[in-house]
């Protein structure tokens, strides 16, 4: 009788110093789930969501804060994946947020810009090129469309205008579309 | 890598032991058609459309102005990066704009474009490297001159020549393959350049061995082509070579296809997302080894290519030589024009070819087949019913796939089911499309879901480096907070302390000016006169004003 004590509390010391050993060893510093929800969020920083980006967004959704439907550049795809991801049942988009739509990018009418820098400390991906009374410009390929350089612009020289297709960013119709288009 | 069995049989073409691979159809060849006349040069347009884009990687780059006189042959655009080929002027004359113009793409979008209006001289450009010998060049060395003669796998794909050859020489090749099994009905491109430049192609041929050093040289047709099998014997019979064999193959479509002509030839599979170099063997199209010789022999860089016109459209099908930029519209004129029942325009043959929208459309590198189908030849595809799983598709995928589970899963937006499915081993050849008796157009939705995947994978990665940018910003935004505050701290910090050193120094000087008074005042031994018949209140008043004075 003693003996199975001893041996199990023997055991329950040991195996509880190695967790113990193990929760400070491999100790995980942010929370796995917030990276997780990040990596599925478009990473426009808009802040359409009312966080002030995507990060406080994720950080938002792990702590149950915020819901899965606040964010309309992810639109369906990213509400389905997050769905998925956190074992909830996919919802449509919350229009109280926006209308999920193609991407979009900015660009800047040079000629009416007067250099002010305003819209370049508002753009949270360092997308816009320029110094204070230079010209600016977006550099094309890093503009996420967030549109929060239009605001701040004192003489609305930044313009919305749709991402450029070409054959690399082609996508091949379904057999459903063609016949739409056709038809339609 | 295990000996194949071709090996125990070297230069005995009889032995050869062919192989099949899984699926593949039977169609009618439709080669007839346009192997009536022999090839002929298509002449040079008034005006050549070049697409910066002709090949799989990177847009080139414009070495060129508009206004500026260019020779036939001289680079006018350079490759971007690794992945990518330079495009070359294919006549001489003036370039008159670089804008967006037809190509050849089944979106029917335009592509930049390099336009020479050509002044019908044709003049070369003076070679400055030729080489005398190509035996006494090193590899690296033709290796870069095949990269600057933008030579790109001209069966199809258009993989730039130069990449392939180059990852290929860095391993032990076993077996390079020369494939000029037409891969579609109706093209004859191929089939014509082995009857006619045959010497060509081998010595091409010669130059690709040099590179790659292979233990084996196959130069593949089919057997529907005795008289190319022919014409390639004999020019190997007048080389005296007898380390290169030609091996006939069964038609059976796609057996023209990289990955079916080395199972067809070895036994041997090329791994689902592999290149066959992974296995030692090496593919190159025969167009592709004669445009190597072109390139090293002569110093010409890829600025023609054989293009078969042909189809119930047009009057009078054949193969054409023809410049890199020419119009579809010069080249059917060429052919005696449309007839009356022209239905469409396609480029490519009739399982794997896109419907161009234009015949202003360019003959680019990668246009081997320009086919004007009339609407009996290539009739509308009666209207899609729902799959019956049937599994016909599956019986004839030469990749060895399951096109209805790729279909349900292409259908329905699962992209990642499709991908587990293996959907980028598809090489969209059609056959499944072709015996659906629902008629449903499968090999469209595997490009719709492949072209799909690719755009989520770009945007995945955009959205990766903005995170990246996002977080920098944020890092440099709390690092120039955190230096302003710590400047701050100092600045305060310095004021501080130079206020109580300026105090400290005050009361030092006070300090020592009394100390000085006093010890003058026990030096000099003065003391006051007049203080010995005083009144206690004078003396009171001194006392107080002594006392002020200590302080």
């Amino acid at each position: 009788m003693l003996t199975a004590l001893l041996a199990l509390g023997a055991l329950a010391t040991l195996i509880g110093l190695v967790l113990g050993y193990a929760a400070i060893r491999f100790r995980v510093d942010s929370d796995p789930v917030v990276d997780q929800i990040d990596a599925l969020l478009p990473q426009t920083q808009c802040g359409q969501c009312t966080y002030a980006g995507c990060r406080p967004y994720a950080e938002a959704i792990a702590a149950g804060e915020a819901d899965i439907n606040q964010c309309p550049p992810g639109g369906e795809v990213t509400i389905q994946a997050l769905a998925d991801l956190l074992g909830q049942d996919p919802k449509p988009l919350n229009p109280e947020h926006g209308e999920h739509s193609e991407k979009t990018v900015v660009v800047i009418d040079e000629n009416v810009c007067i250099g002010c820098t305003l819209c370049i400390q508002a753009c949270p991906v360092d997308a816009i090129l320029g110094a204070a009374k230079q010209m600016h410009t977006i550099i094309t390929a890093e503009c996420t469309g967030c549109d929060l350089c239009i605001t701040p612009c004192p003489v609305e020289c930044i313009h919305v205008v749709p991402v450029r297709q070409d054959q690399s960013n082609w996508i091949w119709p379904t057999p459903e579309d063609d016949r739409l288009l056709q038809t339609g | 890598m295990t000996a194949m069995h071709y090996t125990t049989n070297p230069g005995r073409t009889r032995d050869i032991r062919l192989h099949r691979f899984h699926g593949g159809l039977k169609l009618p060849s439709h080669s007839a058609i346009s192997m009536s006349l022999p090839v002929a040069n298509a002449g040079i347009p008034a005006e050549l459309v070049i697409p910066l884009q002709q090949h799989i990687g990177e847009t080139a780059i414009p070495l060129v102005r508009p206004g500026e006189r260019v020779l036939k042959g001289q680079m006018i655009a350079a490759p971007r990066g690794t992945v990518s080929a330079p495009v070359h002027a294919s006549s001489s004359g003036t370039v008159t704009a670089i804008e967006a113009r037809a190509f050849p793409h089944p979106s029917g979008m335009t592509a930049s474009s390099i336009v020479i209006a050509t002044d019908g001289k044709d003049e070369w450009q003076t070679a400055d490297s030729h080489f005398t010998d190509y035996r006494q060049t090193t590899p690296a060395e033709l290796l870069e001159h095949i990269r600057n003669a933008g030579i790109v796998g001209l069966g199809g794909a258009g993989f730039p020549t130069g990449v392939k050859l180059g990852t290929a020489a860095n391993r032990a090749i076993d077996l390079l393959l020369i494939n000029g099994v037409e891969c579609e009905p109706y093209i004859t491109c191929d089939n014509m350049l082995m009857q006619e430049r045959a010497r060509e192609i081998l010595a091409g041929t010669h130059i690709l061995q040099h590179i790659l050093n292979p233990q084996h040289c196959i130069i593949a047709i089919e057997d529907g082509m005795p008289a190319a099998g022919a014409a390639l014997r004999t020019a190997l019979n007048e080389a005296g070579e007898e380390n290169i064999e030609v091996v006939s193959v069964p038609e059976i479509y796609p057996s023209g296809g990289e990955r079916q002509l080395i199972k067809v030839l070895t036994g041997h599979e090329v791994p689902g997302q592999g290149f066959p170099s992974d296995i030692g063997i090496v593919c190159q199209n025969v167009g592709t080894a004669a445009a190597v010789y072109q390139a090293v022999v002569h110093n010409h860089p890829l600025v023609s290519r054989l293009v078969t016109v042909t189809g119930e459209g047009v009057r009078q099908p054949r193969n054409l030589d023809t410049l890199i930029g020419t119009p579809f519209s010069y080249l059917v004129a060429a052919c005696g024009g449309y007839t009356a029942d022209v239905d469409r325009l396609l480029m490519g043959g009739p399982m794997m070819g896109f419907a161009v929208h234009t015949d202003d459309t360019p003959v680019i590198k990668t246009t081997n087949c320009i086919l004007a189908v009339t609407r009996e030849e290539m009739p509308a595809p009666p209207p899609a019913l729902p799959c019956i799983r049937c599994s016909k598709c599956t019986e004839v995928c030469p990749a060895d796939l399951l096109p209805q589970q790729l279909y349900l899963h292409a259908h329905s937006g699962n992209l990642d089911a499709a991908q587990d499915y293996n959907l980028f081993d598809c090489i969209e050849c059609g056959c499944c499309a072709h015996v659906c008796p629902s008629h449903i157009p499968l090999v469209q939705y595997y490009r719709h879901a492949k072209t799909e995947i690719w755009s989520q994978e770009k945007q995945k990665k955009a959205a990766d480096i903005a995170r990246r940018r996002h977080e920098a910003r944020l890092a440099r935004l709390e690092r120039i907070k955190r230096e302003r505050a710590e400047r701050m701290a100092r600045k305060k910090q310095a004021v501080a302390g130079k206020d109580e050193k300026r105090k400290d120094a005050k009361q030092a000087a006070i300090q020592a000016a009394l100390e000085r008074v006093r010890q003058k005042k026990t030096q000099t031994g003065v003391t006051p006169k007049n203080t010995d018949n005083l009144t206690p209140e004078q003396q009171e008043e001194i006392r107080e004003v002594d006392r002020r004075r200590q302080h």
